[in-house]
């Protein structure tokens, strides 16, 4: 049977994957559906198998086809929904375009490096801490190169043709602006691009074989597959075109044999072929078990949670514009706690989870999540965290829970939402423009949503006053407030997020006569 | 051009100068109204019957004009929770403006809440874009322009909308409500939704600042929602509870006296709430409301 289509058919399906999951991290404008997010992420290896061992349901169970798939065929993952896998074969495509060399040809594995990388992946993670995981998952690493550079660039573009539309008076296309850069966020995205880059230009997918832990499991697995791409000795020619298209470097032509556990199953050698030589064939392999439930009990009795919060200190608050008449405060800010994002329950639960992918940074509508650098410690490093400096958690949004694809973020119900208590709210007279300047301000108690912070007389004027047991610790206080160098209201993080009182409803008793006359 | 035909043209435009402005000939029955105050109807009713009793919206809005609303949009809240200005009153205003002739009508607010979620969640972005409003966001800086307030006490330069700059017509459509920050919110807290940085003002004064601001930016016309009023927990509110149904409208050019129509309306002496006891004094307008010519409409 000729199988050439099949080359087609992955190349359609994984340019469909990339844009796609490309256009979930552009989406600057919150503008895609959730169910969008949620079916393109559910495929996601590392996510789903993360969402799947920490809440142990059914509904995430995407890994699960990957493996199957894999079981099967091989490497399909990779060649299809792996997004970091497309674009390497974007940039090799037109590495072989521009670059002199045209041609791939067979090379060994490089087994000790591969493994030793899937080993410390495993056993860091085992031991409790995400942070192996996060800086090499592929789907992860994409996400932060699509966030940290093209969408600014999108932005850019939007904000462009924002300005010309503009002024032809049209108000079609909104500008957006990019709140929180941090030049530490790039450290990843730079080494991640930069690697994949060079070695898929010169090399194929070297990075897949020898660097990525996911494409090393799924190596181990495809020893086992029940179908293996594999030369068939009585039709072939020995003409050798296989291997010069072999991404992977896997068709070894001299010994007429397919390093199975390299092969992405890209299908190009299916295609080539002149004489349909090369083949699916049934292999009596035996299946592998993945990860039992006893290993992750074990996981979990090993967590090392004390290094968490040993860097844990929030960057002081950033200078506003110039000021003239304004008397400056004085008290610092030292934030204790970071405050993780609602529904992800606990810091804990939120550090062995999140693999920073940074969806839920693009997805954010007031951007005040942003990738944090030591706040959360070592191990929780790039994962996001409230920022109050660029924003405020809308009361009532929902967005980030519902696009996380590995479950550090549980989707909340708007109810649940609004009691979340993420972190509380605390008060600083002295730094307080009520104090310091004598005047009326109040635009911390303005911004809350729960009233939590209330107004209360104070020396003929109104001073804050924070009951915590309503504060939910969105930061709308901390994000209004104007003082400057410091903070007049912050939030302290809840390691274990809490459950806040709702606001007390209190009917007004005013006596309404609509056929009274005006008070004036 | 033809001689004829230029003298023709000039005699019509010198006789045109001369007779001054035809509008006001009809609406002259109305020009010494001061301030209309309507209660007992609808939000879209009680504008109707205030703009009629001021002798239609051509009295305030010309053929051809660019109008600008700005509606309180401040906040994620339903219309119930009347945190923002009605949007029934909202796609009735923007009818009148057509009505009346003009070429292009835009609504926008800086919001506090997320911007997007703020027009959804209000109905307004519907309501306007339903009688054919331009909706423009107010939440990047690109929009605003630097201005300086020359009698300004507190606030002496700020950066305003560019809609409001190029707009021949400004029409002020706050929701009256109780305010953590400035006491009441009406037509003068609501200009604090066409600047960019309102953390200046908070840190400066906040009510020298507001008062600072009406001396420069006068609105064309102030048209005070007082349908639904939050009485407390304002300006956000936490529940509808906070709510009691009044159902009054307030419409006048002179923005001290409807902020002072609106705070009686709400039940506090308007000298006791500082933005507006000093606008009266840097005579901005009147807070005396009894040396206006009120028309009251009781439905």
């Amino acid at each position: 049977m000729n199988l050439g289509f099949l080359k087609k058919l992955r190349v359609f399906v994984s340019l469909l994957f990339f844009v796609l999951t490309s256009l979930l991290f552009l989406d600057f404008t919150s503008s895609l559906s959730t169910a969008l997010f949620s079916s393109i992420t559910y495929l996601e290896f590392v996510p789903s198998l993360l969402k799947f061992v920490n809440l142990l349901t059914f509904t995430s169970i995407g890994f699960l086809i990957i493996l199957i798939l894999n079981i099967f065929f091989g490497r399909v993952y990779c060649s299809t929904i792996c997004p970091l896998g497309t674009l390497q074969d974007i940039i090799s495509f037109f590495g072989k375009k521009f670059s002199k060399k045209k041609k791939f040809k067979f090379s060994k594995p490089l087994n000790k490096l591969r493994y030793s990388i899937l080993v410390i992946t495993t056993l860091t993670f085992l031991g409790g801490t995400i942070l192996a995981v996060n800086i090499l998952d592929p789907y992860s690493n994409f996400g932060r190169i699509m966030v940290q550079f093209f969408k600014p660039a999108v932005v850019l573009l939007n904000n462009i043709v924002s300005y010309i539309l503009e002024s032809m008076k049209l108000y079609w296309v909104y500008p957006s602006e990019i709140r929180g850069f941090r030049i530490t966020s790039l450290i990843l995205p730079v080494i991640c691009l930069g690697l994949v880059g060079w070695l898929s230009y010169f090399k194929g997918r070297l990075y897949c074989n020898s660097v990525c832990p996911v494409g090393s499991l799924l190596g181990i697995i495809s020893k086992f597959s029940l179908f293996k791409i594999e030369i068939d000795l009585s039709t072939c020619e020995n003409c050798g075109h296989c291997g010069t298209v072999c991404k992977s470097s896997c068709i070894d032509v001299k010994n007429k044999t397919v390093d199975f556990t390299r092969c992405v199953s890209c299908f190009n050698c299916f295609e080539i072929c002149p004489t349909l030589g090369l083949k699916y064939k049934y292999s009596y392999g035996k299946e592998s078990a993945v990860l039992s439930s006893e290993e992750e009990n074990d996981r979990r009795k090993f967590l090392l949670s004390s290094t968490a919060y040993l860097l844990g200190y929030a960057g002081l608050s950033f200078g506003q514009n110039k000021v003239k008449v304004y008397t400056l405060n004085t008290v610092p800010v030292f934030v204790k706690s970071p405050v993780s994002p609602p529904g992800s329950q606990s810091i804990e639960r939120f550090n062995h989870i999140c693999t920073a992918c940074n969806l839920c940074v693009t997805a954010c509508p007031t951007q005040v999540l942003q990738p944090s650098f030591f706040e959360y410690g070592l191990t929780g490093m790039f994962q996001p965290r409230f920022n109050n400096n660029y924003g405020y958690c809308n009361f009532d949004c929902l967005k980030c829970g519902e696009v996380c694809p590995t479950g550090a973020i549980l989707p909340l119900k708007v109810e649940q939402k609004r009691v979340t208590q993420v972190g509380r709210a605390k008060f600083i007279k002295e730094n307080c423009v009520v104090e310091t300047q004598k005047t009326d301000c109040g635009a911390c108690s303005e911004h809350c949503p729960t009233k939590a912070v209330k107004m209360i007389p104070y020396n003929n004027l109104f001073l804050p006053e924070v009951k915590e047991e309503f504060c939910v610790g969105c930061g709308a206080c901390e994000h209004a407030c104007p003082t400057i160098p410091y903070k007049a209201i912050y939030i302290e993080g809840n390691p274990v997020h809490k459950t806040a009182e709702k606001p007390k409803e209190e009917k007004i008793e005013k006596k309404i006569d609509l056929k009274e006359d005006f008070p004036f | 051009m033809d001689r004829r035909v230029f003298l023709k043209t000039g005699v019509t435009a010198g006789a045109a100068l001369a007779l001054g402005r035809y509008d006001n000939l009809f609406a002259n029955y109305a020009e010494n109204i001061d301030m209309v105050a309507v209660k007992g109807g609808e939000p879209d009713i009680m504008l109707d019957k205030a703009i009629e009793a001021f002798g239609g919206m051509g009295s305030f809005v010309k053929k051809g004009q660019k109008v600008v609303i700005k509606p309180n949009i401040g906040w994620d809240v339903d219309p119930e929770r009347a945190g923002n200005t009605n949007p029934k009153l909202v796609g009735r205003l923007i009818e009148h403006c057509y009505n009346a002739g003009a070429k292009e009508v835009y609504v926008f607010d800086h919001t506090c809440d997320d911007w997007k979620r703020c027009y959804s969640t209000s109905g307004i972005e519907k309501a306007a874009k339903d009688k054919k409003a331009t909706v423009v966001p107010g939440n990047t800086e690109n929009y605003y322009q630097k201005v300086t307030i020359k009698e300004g006490k507190r606030l002496k330069e700020t950066s305003v909308h560019e809609l409001i700059l190029s707009s021949d017509v400004f029409i002020n459509l706050p929701v009256l409500k109780n305010h953590s920050s400035s006491k009441l919110s009406i037509s003068m807290k609501n200009l604090m939704g066409v600047v960019w940085d309102r953390g200046y003002w908070h840190k400066n004064d906040l009510h020298q600042c507001i008062a600072d601001f009406a001396t420069a930016y006068k609105p064309t016309l102030n048209i005070i929602d007082a349908y639904n009023v939050m009485m407390k927990n304002g300006p956000r509110g936490v529940s509808k509870a906070d709510v009691v149904q009044m159902k009054n409208l307030i419409i006048t050019r002179d923005i001290v006296a409807a902020d002072a129509a609106a705070a009686k309306v709400f039940g506090m002496d308007p000298a006791t709430v500082g933005h507006i006891k000093y606008a009266s004094d840097m005579n901005v307008g009147k807070m005396d409301l009894s040396k206006l010519n009120i028309k009251r409409i009781i439905l």
